[in-house]
């Protein structure tokens, strides 16, 4: 059986907001302003739109594909074949229309030969070179021009509103009069030409709804930025990683516009270090010292600060680190999503020790996990880490705009030097005053007699002294793991949605959530009812063992190959284990709502045949 | 020569703090140690010039000179992080609290082997603090291993001898661009502590390579890093002085042209009465025309290599606000609900 998103059938009325639209160019080529243009053209007119760029490592020449999902139900997850292309790249172009969805439609540059006919697809030819002629745009702005070809043609054959078209271009351009006029120009006679020239005989249709108001789209990296902002993060080292690096580019574009004084003088400071294991010392530093710090990196970046983030562990020194994940092992994929480094997170180091993990599952969650993530790490006197992917992190999601912090910033346990005078001095740095496992810390630069103690990753007792005593070690790290238990009433809970006599309890992560609901959706159309738990962080905790003991059978679903955080959930319910399935899958690509919900039901038949 | 002057009582220093205020605790080096030496002048010079031991922060990475600084100092913060990975703490913590006096302690496998890296672009990036390298050639905590200054020809641990030559730290200093090179000995206490107040005054990374003998492993006959070998050889550049600000000008008369006068940009003065070597250690050039020689005569010059103030430090160019930015309120750190809404509105 198979799980039937829709069927087209050429000419048998119209496919209105539903459809994906999928833009074959050649890296480098300057298409992300028009396909940036569509997107917020389509949104502004009501219609739920997300957009993935599946790119290459490399930055000029390769094939790239950019995806528009344009969906009346407000599903954003990707899918694995788009009813209209938009075949530019020669490179590409054959499997670009052997891949087509069939009752398609094909747009091609004029002078481009077509390899191969389809007779399910409709082809339509664009006058680019005629176009971006007419432009009169000079020689080294004729590629982004020639771009806005399809950007017209598209709006015509589709119905996107041209005022739309225009209003975005105008918001991509911030000003730039004579590029909005020479863009917008272009994009008009190719919509010009289309309604003269091309014959629509397709039934796809973007139509004005009103599903859209008050929401923007935006980027995870770009929310993460941000969030850190408001999280009064002051401290950033970086090492420039793909897909992390615009964390930081973000954070470079905010920090001077919010935080700056009138001088304009920083109350932060960004450095870029000479490799991964000098911005975590950085980072370490700086926590140590007292400052809200974080470093934003991928895969083969967290594999070098290892060290250090068992280090920040034991001394218990606050931290971020933000991982937007990509495909690894070693180099892997590094321009390809994946949610694949949730063990080596979760245990980054070596010796007994388990990390504070968040998971966000949508761009508000980057904003608000950016300042939840350096709260938690002072209060907790700890490295968080937060897990996002290439997915979440570089495409434009639709979002409510995010909602201002409502808590203070928490600061965690730290002695004054006026505490010091209040304890008459008497304090030790690893003493659990008050029994969560978190003790009282002083600063570097505390005016106080008492207050110095000695940091050390080596085995120390209660007051921060050399130990080597077996009592020393096993308390110490019986502490930390009472810490750790203390951190899973404190992080994020998940987000659970319980369905009445479902006897499938789905449970995701991260960016899987998108596809994952509207897996939930098709399940249902095909009688299957299905909760579903969203887990947002690390260490798991009680809400979740009830959901699985709520359930007959299991299914965690996410972007790996080795089912990561199956494997932890069978480790936090071991009475549970052998009833919980991996729908695991590692393709570079997101997950897609179809191969969840055929997976699941491969699995159901063989439970229930 | 002729000194007059007006100290104030040796019982404690014009803080008010007695000696015992910047000791440690009690040394688990072995008896000897080059490292330990070194500890007891750190403690000498910061006593005497009246710092603050709670503005003080020691920093150092892993072996027997990173363990050091729980000897001295105990009424300052310290942190023995990882191999070779000082600098990088160093930056961090010195970029978000200015006011910090930042003393890094490390040895030539932290600095000179593991961690050449961090060392390099830490002097790179000029980030204000005392870094000292306690240099024996030797991996200690180990048993003896070579290190990245280890002679040519320094006998190995399992047999054979070395045939890599040593990496000079004052020569990769300077040409990292480091404003402040000094060489001594740990059997030279009295030139040890001078330099080690002049560090303490220099704007930027001062980089201080001591020769601190390892009494377990590289002791021996023939050894460039023993105790026998420096006191033998070691070739002063000039007997060294330094006359911080605070203090009173030390009153001395000396012959004409024996004298050359550093002003520190704290208002300090390093004076240097010349011996019979010609040499001007703020010129790079000759600094590095001396490092060149010695490697090839294995000669042992002590004191201030080189000396530049010009550059800025890693804090002056971040340009922060005057306060230090771990002692910012919330209220400075966290932009206020109008400006999130003005970032919504950008995107909507």
């Amino acid at each position: 059986m198979q799980c039937i998103v829709r069927t087209f059938v050429k000419g048998t009325g119209m496919i209105i907001n539903d459809f994906s639209i999928t833009i074959a160019t050649v890296n480098g080529a300057g298409s992300q302003t028009a396909n940036n243009t569509l997107l917020r053209a389509i949104h502004k007119m009501g219609v739920p739109v997300s957009g993935k760029n599946i790119f290459p490592s490399n930055i000029q020449g390769l094939p790239t594909w950019f995806t528009i999902r344009v969906s009346k139900d407000g599903y954003l997850g990707r899918r694995e074949q788009a009813e209209v292309v938009v075949a530019i790249n020669k490179a590409s172009i054959l499997e670009d229309i052997q891949t087509l969805a069939s009752g398609g439609i094909c747009l091609y540059p004029d002078d481009l030969q077509l390899p191969i006919s389809r007779e399910d697809v409709t082809f339509y030819p664009m006058p680019v070179n005629e176009l971006v002629k007419q432009s009169g745009a000079e020689a080294r702005l004729k590629p982004y021009v020639a771009n806005m070809v399809y950007v017209g043609t598209l709006a015509c054959l589709l119905a996107i509103d041209l005022q739309e078209i225009e209003s975005a271009l105008a918001y991509h351009f911030k000003g730039k009069q004579k590029a909005l006029e020479l863009n917008f120009a272009t994009a008009k006679a190719a919509y010009d030409w289309a309604q003269v020239h091309l014959v629509k005989t397709d039934p796809f249709q973007v139509e004005r709804m009103n599903r859209t108001e008050g929401t923007f789209l935006i980027d995870g990296n770009s929310s993460a930025a941000l969030g850190a902002v408001f999280g009064g993060v002051q401290f950033v080292a970086w090492y420039p990683i793909t897909p992390s690096t615009s964390i930081v580019d973000h954070l470079s574009e905010f920090l001077p516009k919010l935080r700056q004084d009138a001088e304009g003088n920083a109350s932060y400071a960004i450095i870029q270090a000479e490799d991964e294991l000098a911005v975590i010392g950085m980072v370490v530093g700086a926590g140590w010292a007292g400052a809200r710090a974080m470093t934003a990196t991928s895969g083969p970046g967290l594999s070098l600060m290892t060290e250090f983030a068992g280090y920040a562990y034991f001394a218990e020194i606050p931290a971020v680190i933000w991982d937007v994940q990509r495909m690894g092992p070693s180099t892997g994929l590094p321009t390809r999503t994946a949610q694949d480094d949730i063990l080596a997170a979760y245990t980054l180091g070596h010796g007994d020790g388990r990390h504070v993990c968040l998971i966000p599952g949508s761009v508000a969650e980057c904003f608000e996990f950016g300042f939840t993530a350096l709260d938690l790490a002072e209060r907790l006197q700890t490295l968080v880490i937060v897990l996002s992917d290439l997915d979440l992190g570089l495409n434009l999601w639709p979002t409510k705009p995010f909602d201002y912090p409502e808590k203070p910033l928490d600061r965690g346990k730290v002695l004054s030097a006026d505490d010091l005078t209040r304890l008459q001095g008497e304090w030790q740095r690893y003493a659990d005053v008050d029994g969560d496992g978190v003790c009282y810390r002083t600063l570097p630069g505390t005016n106080h007699p008492a207050a110095a103690y000695f940091t050390r990753g080596t085995g120390h007792n209660q007051s921060a002294g050399y130990s080597e005593r077996p009592e020393d070690w096993s308390a110490n790290l019986a502490r930390l793991a009472k810490k750790h238990d203390h951190a899973r009433t404190l992080v994020p809970a998940p987000i659970v949605d319980l369905k009445d006599g479902a006897e499938i309890g789905l449970i995701a992560y991260g960016t899987s959530d998108s596809a994952l609901q509207e897996a939930r959706d098709l399940l249902q159309a095909g009688g299957r009812a299905t909760s579903y738990l969203r887990l947002r962080a690390l260490p798991l905790e009680s809400q979740l063992a009830e959901f699985i003991k709520k359930h007959k059978r299991l299914y965690v679903v996410e972007n790996n190959l080795d089912g990561q955080m199956r494997a932890l959930i069978q480790l936090h319910v071991p009475s549970d284990a052998d009833r919980i399935v991996s729908i695991a899958k590692c393709d570079g690509l997101p997950l897609t709502a179809r191969w969840i919900c055929e997976a699941i039901k491969a699995h159901e038949a063989k439970e229930q045949p | 020569m002729t000194t007059t002057a007006t100290t104030p009582s040796p019982v404690v220093n014009r803080i008010g703090l007695s000696r015992a205020e910047y000791t440690g605790s009690s040394s688990t080096l072995c008896n000897g140690c080059g490292h330990y030496a070194i500890a007891n002048v750190i403690i000498d010079a910061v006593y005497s010039l009246g710092l603050d031991p709670t503005r003080i922060a020691k920093i150092s990475g892993i072996g027997c000179s990173s363990k050091s600084p729980a000897y001295f100092l105990g009424r300052s913060h310290s942190i023995n992080s990882l191999h070779g990975r000082m600098p990088s703490i160093a930056t961090g913590a010195t970029t978000v609290n200015k006011d910090l006096i930042a003393i890094g302690v490390s040895g030539d496998g932290d600095t000179g082997s593991i961690g050449l890296g961090q060392f390099k672009h830490l002097i790179r990036r000029n980030v204000d603090m005392v870094y000292l390298i306690e240099n024996n050639g030797v991996y200690g905590l180990t048993k003896g291993q070579l290190s990245a200054t280890a002679d040519l020809g320094q006998k190995q641990r399992h047999g054979g001898l070395n045939e890599i030559p040593p990496l000079d730290l004052c020569l990769e200093a300077i040409i990292a661009g480091c404003g402040f090179v000094a060489r001594s000995f740990a059997g030279d206490p009295k030139q040890l502590q001078m330099l080690i107040k002049a560090a303490f005054s220099h704007r930027g990374t001062a980089v201080l390579n001591i020769i601190s003998p390892c009494v377990s492993f590289n002791n021996g006959e023939g050894s460039t890093k023993s105790y026998v070998w420096g006191r033998e050889h070691e070739l002063p550049l000039h007997e060294i002085n330094f006359i911080p600000l605070e203090h009173d000008q030390i009153q001395v008369d000396y012959e004409p042209g024996t004298i050359q006068d550093l002003a520190m940009h704290d208002g300090s003065i390093i004076r240097l009465k010349k011996t019979d070597q010609e040499y001007d250690p703020t010129d790079r050039m000759a600094a590095i025309s001396l490092l060149e020689e010695e490697r090839s005569g294995q000669l042992f010059t002590t004191g201030l290599l080189y000396i530049n103030e010009e550059r800025k430090t890693a804090v002056e160019r971040e340009k922060l606000v005057d306060q230090p930015l771990v002692h910012l309120p919330s209220q400075l750190l966290r932009p206020p609900r109008l400006a999130l809404d003005a970032v919504m509105a950008d995107y909507l």
